[in-house]
């Protein structure tokens, strides 16, 4: 079956309904996921589908569903649980750290936690400091935890359904400013991404850029740009944090020499710290410079645009970041 | 027509839920004391908190249960996973950190579970079973099974945010749960009615939209009555059931406290009158089920079996370090 152009959203609700068809125990739950089809529409047709009882609208209590998520998934259902914004997670984080992501190991794996929890990321529309954040490197800390981050709707849809099919907690961040992108998305219900597979979306030999979620559009903006200047940049998206598929990483960069790691996480203690470190101990040899970072400005996002948008990663700092990479 | 049988206490217990009641109670009781000795010895590591004279709740609420009903525990967990049928060697072994324990010396006291007897879990953060339990019986719902959910809960835990948004969440879907608060009166050192707003526990059940009973935790038989009937009840479809036994717990808040917040008098008194143990004992001669003499000889196999459990623990394996990196993802 040849792909299907799509949009981000709806390769998402494809994902979870392929999936809620495919095995009656897997259900949708969260606020506002039901009849309204969610606040980004990222649900929408689900509700008339399966009704009520498999796409449930809850209470405003984070704590409370999400912590009933982790008991239903360690007694055979496969909960997809929405937190409409990752800033609102923070209210479940007892839930997700203390309980989801331990529960196995504590009971020295007597129990399998079958939970999907799905949640947004990503500042740009005027949200403020409460519903920007983009906090997947939070998650990515804890042992027991998965963390996927799709970029494209394409990954969306593979990178979900490997999240529902997998016995372990997993936190599936998704751009909020995304939901509305479109691009080539496989039909075939067994289509799935497998996690720990870095996709090298731009081959390039002069620098890799290593880009996650949202910044993959502006790693290959920034290639284009670079391209014309006569730097050929290879751009890989890691697609899950972890587990984190360092061989690609590494491969590109021992074939570029000089690397750029970009985030929409604050860059402080961040994701691009963790590839940075990888990537600087294990292709040091290689490496003509040191592996630079991208991620956002240390501050809460704020509301006016005009102060919005110089936190967040653009092209152009990634532009000017490679150009005096390479001119050092 | 025939006479309406007067409904006594503990009426609906037969002999048998009587002797396994008792048994129960007496194994919660000599294992936890022989706790305190491994603990005291240093054959242990961690923390211990013990249930001893708060037996006749976790006994009373799980002689309601069916093996596939589920249970969530607490910190002070060892009298609910034994009342639900976890097995003394497994449990102790596990406290004491070895690899034949029932988390392989991953999690230990604070941790026993037994899924094959839907024990979900003691739990470490005080009230971390609420979620837990209320979805185990969203699950049960889900599945069309009857099975239903206990959740045990101190009165520390009534104080956790978490109680109101999963009991809302039960009582909006009718979910199969009964939220059984342990009202032992203290938080660890903090006198529970120093930092709560309401005397009872169960008065918050009208807040809250459910049902809610108040029960005497040293009387096994009216915890079972009281349980039963919410176990009825949710396995029917009708709903989720708040119950609150007033018990006592006769050490302090884990092996070591000194219990400098409470007074000797107060806990004497506790173990005079209220001892969950010696009142089901005196109810069963009352009632010519069983002689004094009887019940000590049980009393006295139990305990038999306590020590073997003691020596498997000791004798049991440590893990081996590597086996730290097992068991995490599945």
């Amino acid at each position: 079956m040849p792909d299907k152009d799509m949009l981000f959203k709806e390769a998402v609700i494809m994902a979870m309904g392929e999936e809620m068809r495919r095995d009656e125990n897997v259900f949708l739950i969260g606020e506002d996921v039901g009849a309204s089809g969610g606040v980004f529409k990222s649900s929408e047709g689900l509700f008339d589908e399966f009704g009520s009882e498999r796409v449930v609208d809850t209470p405003i209590s984070e704590a409370g569903y999400v912590g009933l998520c982790v008991g239903a998934a360690m007694t055979g259902l496969r909960p997809i649980c929405d937190v409409m914004f990752g800033d609102f997670a923070f209210l479940a984080t007892d839930q997700i750290i203390n309980q989801a992501a331990k529960i196995r190991y504590m009971t020295g794996g007597q129990c399998d936690v079958c939970l999907t929890i799905k949640t947004t990321m990503g500042a740009g529309r005027s949200s403020a400091a409460q519903h920007s954040q983009s906090l997947h490197a939070v998650y990515a800390h804890i042992p027991g935890l998965k963390v996927a981050v799709p970029s494209c709707p394409r990954d969306a849809k593979g990178l979900l359904k490997t999240a529902i099919r997998d016995d372990n907690p997993v936190i599936v961040f998704e751009d909020k400013m995304m939901y509305n992108d479109t691009g080539p998305v496989p039909t075939e219900e067994d289509f799935a991404i497998p996690f720990g597979e870095a996709a090298v979306l731009r081959e390039g030999s002069d620098v890799t850029i290593v880009a996650i979620s949202s910044m993959v559009g502006v790693a290959l903006k920034a290639a284009e740009i670079l391209s014309g200047e006569g730097i050929e940049a290879e751009v890989v998206d890691p697609r899950t944090l972890v587990p984190l598929d360092t061989e690609t990483l590494l491969e590109s960069v021992r074939k570029t020499g000089y690397a750029v790691v970009v985030d929409e996480g604050v860059q402080r203690f961040g994701a691009t710290g963790e590839i940075a470190s990888v990537l600087t101990h294990d292709a040091f040899d290689y490496l003509d410079a040191p592996v630079a970072r991208i991620g956002a400005a240390e501050v809460p996002v704020p509301f006016s645009p005009t102060l919005e948008f110089p936190t967040i990663p653009d092209e152009e700092r990634v532009v000017q970041t490679v150009r005096s990479l390479r001119s050092d | 027509m025939a006479k309406k049988k007067k409904k006594t206490k503990g009426g609906t217990a037969d002999k048998d839920k009587l002797w396994f009641m008792y048994r129960k109670m007496c194994e919660i009781r000599y294992f936890e004391e022989h706790v305190w000795d491994v603990y005291t010895r240093g054959w242990m590591p961690g923390l211990a908190h013990l249930y001893i004279g708060e037996e006749g709740v976790a006994v009373g609420a799980c002689a309601a249960l069916r093996d596939d009903d589920y249970i969530t525990s607490t910190h002070r967990g060892h009298g609910h996973c034994l009342a639900k049928g976890g097995k003394l060697d497994r449990m102790m072994a596990e406290i004491m950190g070895k690899e034949l324990g029932y988390c392989r010396g991953k999690g230990g006291s604070m941790h026993i579970a037994d899924m094959s007897v839907g024990i979900l879990g003691a739990n470490g953060i005080v009230g971390g079973g609420f979620g837990i339990a209320t979805g185990s019986a969203f699950s049960a719902k889900m599945r069309k099974t009857d099975q239903v959910a206990v959740c045990f809960f101190g009165d520390g835990a009534a104080n956790q945010g978490i109680m109101m948004e999963t009991i809302n969440m039960a009582v909006i879907w009718d979910l199969p749960v009964i939220y059984l608060c342990e009202n032992n009166q203290y938080g660890e050192h903090t006198p529970s009615e120093k930092v709560t707003g309401v005397k009872n526990i169960a008065d918050r059940g009208v807040g809250f939209g459910i049902e809610s009973k108040i029960v005497e935790g040293s009387d096994v038989l009216e915890v079972f009555e009281a349980v039963s009937a919410a176990v009825d009840k949710a396995r029917s479809g009708k709903g989720p059931t708040l119950l609150e036994a007033k018990t006592y717990r006769y050490r302090g808040h884990h092996v070591g406290d000194s219990g400098y917040y409470r007074t000797d008098d107060e806990v004497k008194w506790w173990m005079e009158n209220k001892d969950p143990i010696k009142l089901l004992g005196d109810h069963m001669i009352a009632n010519k089920v069983t002689t004094q003499d009887e019940l000590d000889a049980l009393s006295e196999s139990v305990e038999e079996e306590v020590e073997k459990a003691v020596e498997f623990g000791r004798e049991a394996p440590l893990p081996a370090p590597e086996q730290a990196y097992e068991d995490l993802y599945a």
